[in-house]
């Protein structure tokens, strides 16, 4: 039997983390949907009760989303265009009653390839702040999550914060999914876009995708041929040729590999094509 | 320990905090109506409010509910059905009612914070929680319909039948008081579960099993320890598969172990480290395989792994289209489809009085009796079924599940015993849909007239007999569709292989076969030269002309179903063409198909006993031995009972299936129980209703009626008032009984199929319209509009209900169902139909009668499957031109089929 600790500091928790081996665990939405078990094993940190790791604040250098906020905590947030990306996904993370207790953080930890927090949070530079009593470090979203199931976290160290840069989140962006029903689906494929525009000329782009490879990334060669683009020829310009190397779907029960491909090619042109029908 | 508030209450508990809520609320609190389908977020029944937000309680540590306020469906509507609820019951919004607690949860916190919500946000707020039976639609109009009032018609005696009566049973589901096989669980019962096989093929050899349960103080049973037959089938001639595999394994899931214990010991134990050595040989997966020479025989006595061809010859099919203006051929593969009920199979097993009492989710009460017997080494009548609940069937708890694991465990140790399959369990060890790989050729005159048609399939039936007999025999006897088919050549084989065990699903066979019939017949309508709807009726079979086994009907309804479409289709073929003109990246297109389909065994006995009774003191007794598994036989046996005595429906007392109480109702399968049941229950009505009649000696035309403990009768100006305390009781508690068998009367078919296989069929049709993404080869069902001649409506609410859920399950198995045996056992990578993925339906319910049926009636459970993919198919064809050849039509599939049909 192990322990199961739910402090309400931070710094209790890390003392656990420093001390013990635990698996941490916030909404639990996908630890238990792991397991058949009727309980969690082994000794568990679960980290909901620390008040200052929930809710979306202002800082002075951007927006943090604190580690236990979940994905309805995202919905109900006000904040501006650039966000209605990770706002739309938050409404696609299964059913609301997972909405209502999965975590940003959690699905970012879960390292899932098919993780819907993964593309907005890629396409607005989100920082991961690790904390342990060793102090704090960021590290690049797409640096954190290495690979399937993987990060790149310390035994001691918990995520307490994902960062978005202010200078980041300007501009308007989409989300798109792509699965073989409405709800509760894990992507075929999806895409995040956000797209800063002046004077109809894209001044800055950032565009992902995910559920094509084993973790979701940019696509910067894409991004650096929208760059400067006039609006009425970015959709054009979507072309699989610009998305280099970054996709590389497996072919499974959702799909084969080759229409995966064309799939997120499609989203892309449809999410950019979105996002510039809104422009004023 | 741990504080916090179940509605309303306090509650301060010891349990460990990373306890599932929904495990604490319903073993420590005693909370059963918080259902639980997946462990896994996945299908939402098991939603609850926390501080007044859906949640999915199988998600949530216990610890996280410290200090806050649960509530649960026995929160709501506690003095009877709220408002909502009520909205449920007049919806017909509840079928099985395995759902209904999460539904009725998720719709209570949308209606807290918007008391009229629009139907975009109602589909938000269920969207999490799935559901089988119903195809959404009525869940829908119940919630809009929440500040509603109302309730369904109470009808006078004589006027049941064709009234929108609610539910008979439907409070205890829309309560979620109903009792389903795990919600009831005796103190100290031992837990069970089962050590099942990893690989499609292996031998195994066990290790030190004593020494292991004497280690984690279990007992472990195997085929050893079984006392009677270790094997066990649906059909007696076919049995051939063990309850506990005894040295190899056929199938990835077989049973080989048992192991019972405490409930917390025996459901944290790893049976990974059970000692079972393994040694994996070579299996083979599809029908093609299994019947290549090189292939290893599955069972001794089944060469090629053939277990039976279904054959049906008339004219000369070969002859026929040799001299046809116009031919057409095709091939279509259909992969496994799961039932996915959202209740996994449960149910539990005690002594009482030196009988072998249990409680199971079960669509074949007397079948799991006989079987559990037989294992056992007991006579028939040492075996008590008492069906609880059942959370979903479609044909896949037809087959034993737990009855005989549990029956063991509790003969061998004399103490109840509890067995609930996980999810990922019930997904391994459950039937299947089979998979089919089929050709056809169908050819027509130059008038647009089929001349003949052939059709080949082998439907890979698994590991093991289960229902594939019937499904050979069922396939080639329906493969034509309602049409005049002269001359015909169909087969059907049913092929063994290392796959899942394919069974029962809602059509044996018939629904996939009709997806290729009917994609034909369009093509065929094409090169005619006629328009698809037209074409159909031109050969739609018609009254006294023979079908292919050479059988005449009577009462064939697929012409005024085909016709009852007329004016949709015409308004469709209109919108559609507007569509496309305007819109580049989408393409819509229309799809009709029809079905038909007998009701009850093939040519085979098919019987049903009923009994209905009254008692000393004014109770009318219905013994409804056939189960109802959410279609709604208590219900519309009722109705149908309850006009043929001449009494109010709602004064008819429901006594439920139970072997020791029930006459054999036979199994709730092949769409037979309102025919064949509800037959039997006319007829012993009538008879309990002659004796009555006799008793007071008044005329066949008087009126019946109970006050208390006197029978009334009143013929003309005569009345006569009988006191049944002065009657004799018989044995059964009645002071006036009857009972009344009824086998419907069917002819053996020949060498050729031909025979009369059934007694009564069902008709219908289904008009599909659908878009489709070019660029994406997404598929979106906009409406299905579905006409089916059901001879006499019995219950228009109830036959709506079948008719939606049915397109439901069709939508799934045409666009999105395909089991992968040990990658998609759960509910998020096998894919069932959300509330965002299912159309409008509109429903014309005909009324063709039947001389045969009770009132004309007919069957529909499984009719209402089987146009609905063709129909999407034909629609998808209609709008790009794409032909699929496999099933499901997944979006990587059209996409491709779109590029291939590309000029």
């Amino acid at each position: 039997m192990g322990i199961y600790h739910r402090p309400g500091k931070l710094k209790d928790a890390l003392a656990v983390l420093a001390r013990s081996d635990v698996q941490l665990v916030a909404g639990c939405t996908d630890v238990f949907a792991a397991s058949e078990a009727q309980e969690l094993c082994g000794s568990v940190l679960d980290i909901t009760q620390i008040a200052e790791l929930r809710g979306i604040s202002k800082t002075g250098t951007g927006w943090r989303i604190g580690a236990a906020t979940t994905w309805r905590d995202v919905c109900d947030a006000p904040l501006p265009a650039a966000f209605d990306m990770l706002k739309q996904a938050a409404r696609e993370v299964g059913g609301i009653q997972v909405q209502n207790a999965g975590t940003v953080a959690g699905n970012i930890c879960n390292a899932s390839p098919a993780a819907d927090g993964m593309p907005p949070l890629l396409a607005l530079d989100a920082q991961v702040e690790l904390v342990s009593e060793r102090g704090v470090r960021q590290v690049p979203l797409a640096q954190f999550v290495t690979g399937p199931r993987e990060i790149s976290r310390e035994k001691d160290e918990v995520v307490t914060s994902v960062l978005i840069p202010e200078a980041s989140a300007v501009g308007r962006s989409r989300f798109l999914k792509l699965g073989a029903r409405k709800h509760l689906v894990i992507s075929i494929a999806m895409t995040a876009v956000l797209l800063e525009v002046e004077a109809k000329v894209i001044k800055a782009a950032a565009v992902s995708v995910g559920a094509c490879g084993p973790v979701a990334c940019r696509v910067s060669a894409l991004e650096n041929v929208l760059v400067g683009c006039e609006l009425s020829s970015a959709v054009q310009l979507v072309q699989s040729d610009k998305f280099g190397d970054v996709l590389s779907p497996i072919s499974d029960v959702r799909g084969d590999a080759d229409y995966r491909r064309d799939a997120a090619v499609e989203l892309v042109r449809r999410a950019v094509h979105d996002v510039i029908e809104e422009i004023p | 320990m741990i504080s916090f508030e179940v509605n309303g209450e306090p509650q301060s508990i010891d349990v460990p905090m990373g306890r599932r809520l929904s495990d604490v609320l319903r073993d420590n609190l005693q909370l059963r109506g918080t259902k639980v389908g997946c462990d896994a977020g996945d299908c939402g029944a098991c939603t609850v409010l926390v501080d007044g937000k859906a949640t999915c309680a199988c998600l949530t540590p216990v610890a996280q509910i410290s200090g806050r306020s649960v509530e649960t469906i026995e929160g709501v509507g506690r003095a009877g059905p709220n408002a909502l609820q009520r909205a449920f019951l007049r919806h017909g919004a509840a079928q099985c009612g395995i759902c209904t607690p999460g539904m009725v949860m998720a719709a209570e916190a949308l209606i807290r914070q918007n008391v009229s919500p629009d139907r975009a946000a109602v589909e938000a707020a269920l969207s999490g929680v799935l559901c089988r039976c119903t195809g959404y639609t009525k869940i829908i109009d119940a919630v809009l319909d929440a500040a509603g009032s109302g309730a369904g018609p109470e009808p006078d005696a004589g006027k049941a039948v064709g009234a929108r009566v609610e539910r008979l049973d439907g409070a205890a589901k829309v309560m979620g008081t109903e009792a389903f096989g795990a919600d009831i669980v005796p103190d100290g019962a031992l837990w069970v579960r089962a050590l099942r096989s990893p690989h499609a093929a292996a031998g195994f050899a066990f290790g030190d099993i004593e020494g292991w349960a004497k280690t984690h103080d279990v007992r472990v049973f195997t085929a050893k320890n079984i006392p009677g037959e270790n094997c066990f089938g649906v059909i007696e001639r076919f049995s051939d598969q063990p309850v506990l595999a005894e040295a190899e394994v056929r199938m990835v899931g077989e049973a080989v172990a048992l192991v019972a214990g405490g409930k917390d010991v025996v459901s944290n134990l790893d049976l990974g480290s059970f000692p079972v050595c393994w040694e994996p040989s070579y299996s083979f997966e599809t029908a093609t395989e299994a019947r290549d020479e090189s292939a290893r025989q599955l069972h001794l006595d089944r060469a090629g792994n053939q277990l039976i061809a279904g054959v049906v010859r008339r004219g000369d099919a070969e002859a026929s289209l040799g001299n046809a203006a116009h031919v057409v051929q095709g091939t279509l593969r259909t992969g496994h489809v799961e039932h996915a009920y959202i209740e996994p199979e449960a149910g539990l097993a005690w002594m009482d009085g030196g009988v072998l009492n249990i409680r199971a989710c079960t669509q074949a009460p007397v079948l799991d009796q006989q079987t559990t017997a037989k294992v056992l080494g007991l006579p028939t009548q040492k075996v008590r079924i008492r069906p609880a609940a059942t959370g979903g069937g479609f044909g896949a708890k037809l087959d034993v599940t737990v009855q005989p694991l549990v029956g063991l465990v509790t003969l061998l140790t004399g103490r109840p015993s509890a067995m609930v399959y996980s999810r990922g369990e019930s997904m391994m060890a459950s039937t299947k849909r089979h998979p089919a790989e089929m050709q056809a050729r169908i050819g027509a005159d130059i008038d647009g007239r089929l001349v003949g048609m052939t059709f080949d399939g082998d439907f890979d039936t698994g590991a093991y007999a289960s229902w594939g007999p019937t499904v050979a025999v069922r396939v080639p006897v329906h493969a034509s569709g309602p049409y005049i088919v002269p001359n015909y050549e169909a087969e059907a084989r049913a092929i063994h292989t290392n796959g899942p065990v394919s069974g029962a699903f809602r059509g044996f066979g018939v629904p996939q076969a009709a997806a290729l019939q009917e994609q034909l017949l369009d093509q065929l309508a094409d090169q005619v030269g006629m328009d698809s709807l037209a074409f159909r009726r031109l050969n739609a079979l018609s009254d006294g002309v023979p079908t292919v086994c050479g059988q005449e009907l009577s009462g064939v309804g697929i012409g005024a179903c085909l016709d009852a479409l007329q004016s949709r289709w015409d308004a469709a073929l209109i919108a559609v063409a507007g569509f496309n003109a305007a819109t580049k990246e989408k393409a819509r297109g229309i799809g009709v198909a029809s079905c038909w389909y007998g009701c009850g065994n093939t040519a085979l006995p098919n019987p049903s006993t009923m009994r209905i009774g009254i008692t000393a003191d004014g109770k009318i007794c219905l013994h409804q031995g056939a189960m109802d598994i959410g279609q709604g036989a208590n219900t519309v046996i009722a109705q149908l009972a309850a006009d043929a005595l001449g009494v109010p429906v709602h004064h008819v007392t429901l006594i439920d299936a139970d072997t020791a109480v029930t006459p054999d109702c036979g199994k709730t399968s092949a769409s037979r129980q309102t025919v064949v049941s509800g037959k039997a229950a006319v007829l012993a009505a009538e008879a309990l209703r002659s004796k009555a009649l006799q008793l007071a000696n008044v005329g066949p035309h008087s009126q019946m009626s109970l006050s208390g403990a006197v029978l009334t009768l009143i013929d003309g100006t005569v009345r006569r008032d009988v006191s049944l305390q002065e009657l004799p009781e018989d044995a059964h508690g009645y002071v006036l009984w009857a009972e009344a068998r009824y086998d419907p009367p069917t002819e053996a078919l020949d060498k050729d199929g031909q025979g009369a296989p059934y007694a009564v069929y069902g008709y219908g049709a289904q008009l599909a319209e659908v878009e489709v993404d070019l660029a994406l080869g997404t598929v979106q069902v906009l409406k299905v509009t579905a006409a089916h001649d059901v001879g006499k409506v019995i219950n228009p609410l109830l036959a709506e209900g079948q008719i939606e859920g049915g397109i439901a399950q069709g939508l799934g198995m045409a666009l999105m169902e395909e089991f992968h045996p040990g990658i998609t056992e759960n509910l998020h990578d096998y894919l069932i139909p959300t509330i965002g993925d299912v159309p409008e339906v509109v429903s014309h319910l005909i009324e063709v009668p039947d001389p045969e049926g009770p009132m004309g009636a007919k069957g529909l459970g499984e009719h209402v499957l089987i146009p609905t993919a063709p129909a999407i198919l034909n629609a998808i064809r209609h709008a790009t031109g794409a032909v699929l050849t496999q099933l499901p039509a997944r979006p990587d599939r059209v996409l491709a089929a779109l590029k291939a049909a590309k000029p």
